[in-house]
C-alpha cells in the first residue's frame, strides 16, 4: 500500500543523494510525517534550509522550499516569518552550519523567540565537504582535520538553545524514529522558537574515521546511550558518563514570540497603512 | 503468510539498516547489495524495517483477513 507521507516528497528526485545508511532520511521522514500528524496545510507550510549534507532535505520535499546561504537559513526563515506570520515555518540546518557558520544567528533567532521550528541535522561532522571536525564533534572523536582526535570541547547545542532564549528545545535520535516525530510535531504546536536536536548517522565521514563505518552500529550506540529525560533525571552523577545524553523535552517556557511583539509595535507607531 | 512486504528496489542503497534491524532474520542483502526477503513466512509485520529505512524503500503491510 502506497504511504501516505510519499505525498510531500518530490517524487521524480528519488533516491535522494545521502550515502547508504545516512540517517538525514530517517530525520527528513520523520519531519514530514510530523506535519502529516498535525495537519499543517501544504501550502502554508515553508521548508529552509541552509547548505550541507542536512540541508539538501529542502530539495527532496515538496513544500515551498528555500535552500539559502550557509549558516543563514534561520534569518531567511525569520523574514518570510515577519513578512507573513500565518506561514508555519520549518529551518532544516547542519551542526555546522548552525553552531559553526550560523552559531550567531542561531543565537539571536533563540533570543528573539522568533516562530520557527529548527531540525538541526546532528551528524557530527562536515559530511559533504570531506569530513572536517565540526563544533559538535565530540572531543576526542578522529575527524580530516582532527586526525589525532578532536581537542575542542563540544557544543550542547540544546543547552545554548535554551539559555539563548528559545522556547521549546528537544532532542532525539534516528534510533528513536517516532519519537523523533513527536518531538518535532510538539515543536510546531510551539508558538516561539522550537529548537529539536535530530542525532543522525553519518557512516561515511564520522563513522569511518571512528571505527563505526557501519549505519547499524552508529544506531545501535544511540540505542545505548540515549536515556530519556525522565529517566535521566534520577540517573545519580556517577551513572552519567562516557556517552551517555538526554533525549525528549528537555526545556519549555511560554514568551511573547517575536511577530506578536513586532504586530504591537506596528500598533503603537499607527497601523501598517493598509 | 500475514504481511506483505513491498519493496521498492531503485531506491535500496543496501545500508543494511533493515537486515539488522528485522527481529527475525527475514531479510538479506543480495549479491547486488540491495534488500531481498528471505523468509518471507517469517515476518510479524512488526514494522522495524520501514521505521528505519532511511531510503523508503520498504514497507510492511499486516494482510488483511477476507
Amino acid at each position: 500500500m502506497e504511504r501516505s507521507f510519499e505525498q510531500y516528497f518530490r517524487q521524480n528526485r528519488l533516491p535522494h543523494l545521502w550515502c547508504p545508511g545516512c540517517g538525514n532520511g530517517i530525520a527528513t521522514k520523520a519531519i514530514v510525517q510530523a506535519i502529516e500528524k498535525k495537519g499543517l496545510d501544504r501550502d502554508k507550510t515553508i521548508i529552509v534550509s541552509g547548505i550541507g549534507c542536512s540541508s539538501r532535505a529542502s530539495g527532496y520535499m515538496d513544500f515551498d522550499t528555500l535552500h539559502t546561504a550557509h549558516g543563514r537559513a534561520i534569518p531567511f526563515a525569520t523574514g518570510i516569518k515577519l513578512a507573513n506570520p500565518e506561514l508555519n515555518v520549518v529551518v532544516i540546518t547542519g551542526d555546522g552550519d548552525c553552531t559553526a557558520i550560523g552559531g550567531n544567528h542561531f543565537i539571536h533567532g533563540c533570543r528573539r523567540n522568533v516562530d520557527l521550528t529548527v531540525v538541526l541535522f546532528n551528524n557530527n561532522i562536515y559530511g559533504m565537504t570531506g569530513g572536517q571536525a565540526s563544533p559538535m564533534t565530540p572531543t576526542g572523536k578522529k575527524a580530516t582535520t582532527a586526525p589525532y582526535g578532536a581537542v575542542d570541547p563540544t557544543f550542547d547545542a540544546c543547552k545554548l538553545a535554551e539559555a539563548a532564549g528559545a522556547t521549546y528545545v528537544a532532542r532525539s535520535t534516528a534510533y528513536h524514529v517516532q519519537h523523533l516525530t513527536d518531538m518535532i510535531a510538539n515543536g510546531f504546536d510551539n508558538k516561539g522558537f522550537s529548537f529539536i536536536e535530530a542525532m543522525v548517522q553519518c557512516p561515511t565521514a564520522y563513522g569511518r574515521k571512528n571505527k563505526m563505518s557501519d549505519p547499524v552500529e552508529l544506531m545501535k550506540w544511540m540505542r545505548d546511550n540515549a536515556v530519556m529525560k525522565a529517566a535521566w533525571d534520577k540517573l545519580p552523577e556517577d551513572k552519567k558518563v562516557g556517552d551517555k545524553f538526554p533525549i525528549g523535552l528537555l526545556y519549555q517556557d511560554t514568551e511573547v514570540d517575536y511577530a506578536t511583539a513586532y504586530e504591537h509595535v506596528i500598533e503603537v507607531a499607527g497601523g501598517a497603512g493598509k | 503468510m500475514n504481511s506483505e512486504i513491498t519493496l521498492k528496489l531503485p531506491r535500496c542503497k543496501g545500508c543494511g539498516i533493515c537486515v539488522a534491524f528485522c527481529p527475525k532474520q527475514v531479510l538479506g542483502l543480495s549479491e547486488l547489495g540491495k534488500v531481498v526477503i528471505l523468509k518471507a513466512d517469517d515476518c510479524i509485520a512488526c514494522g522495524q524495517c520501514e521505521l528505519r529505512c532511511p531510503d523508503y524503500a520498504i514497507f510492511v503491510d499486516k494482510k488483511v483477513a477476507k
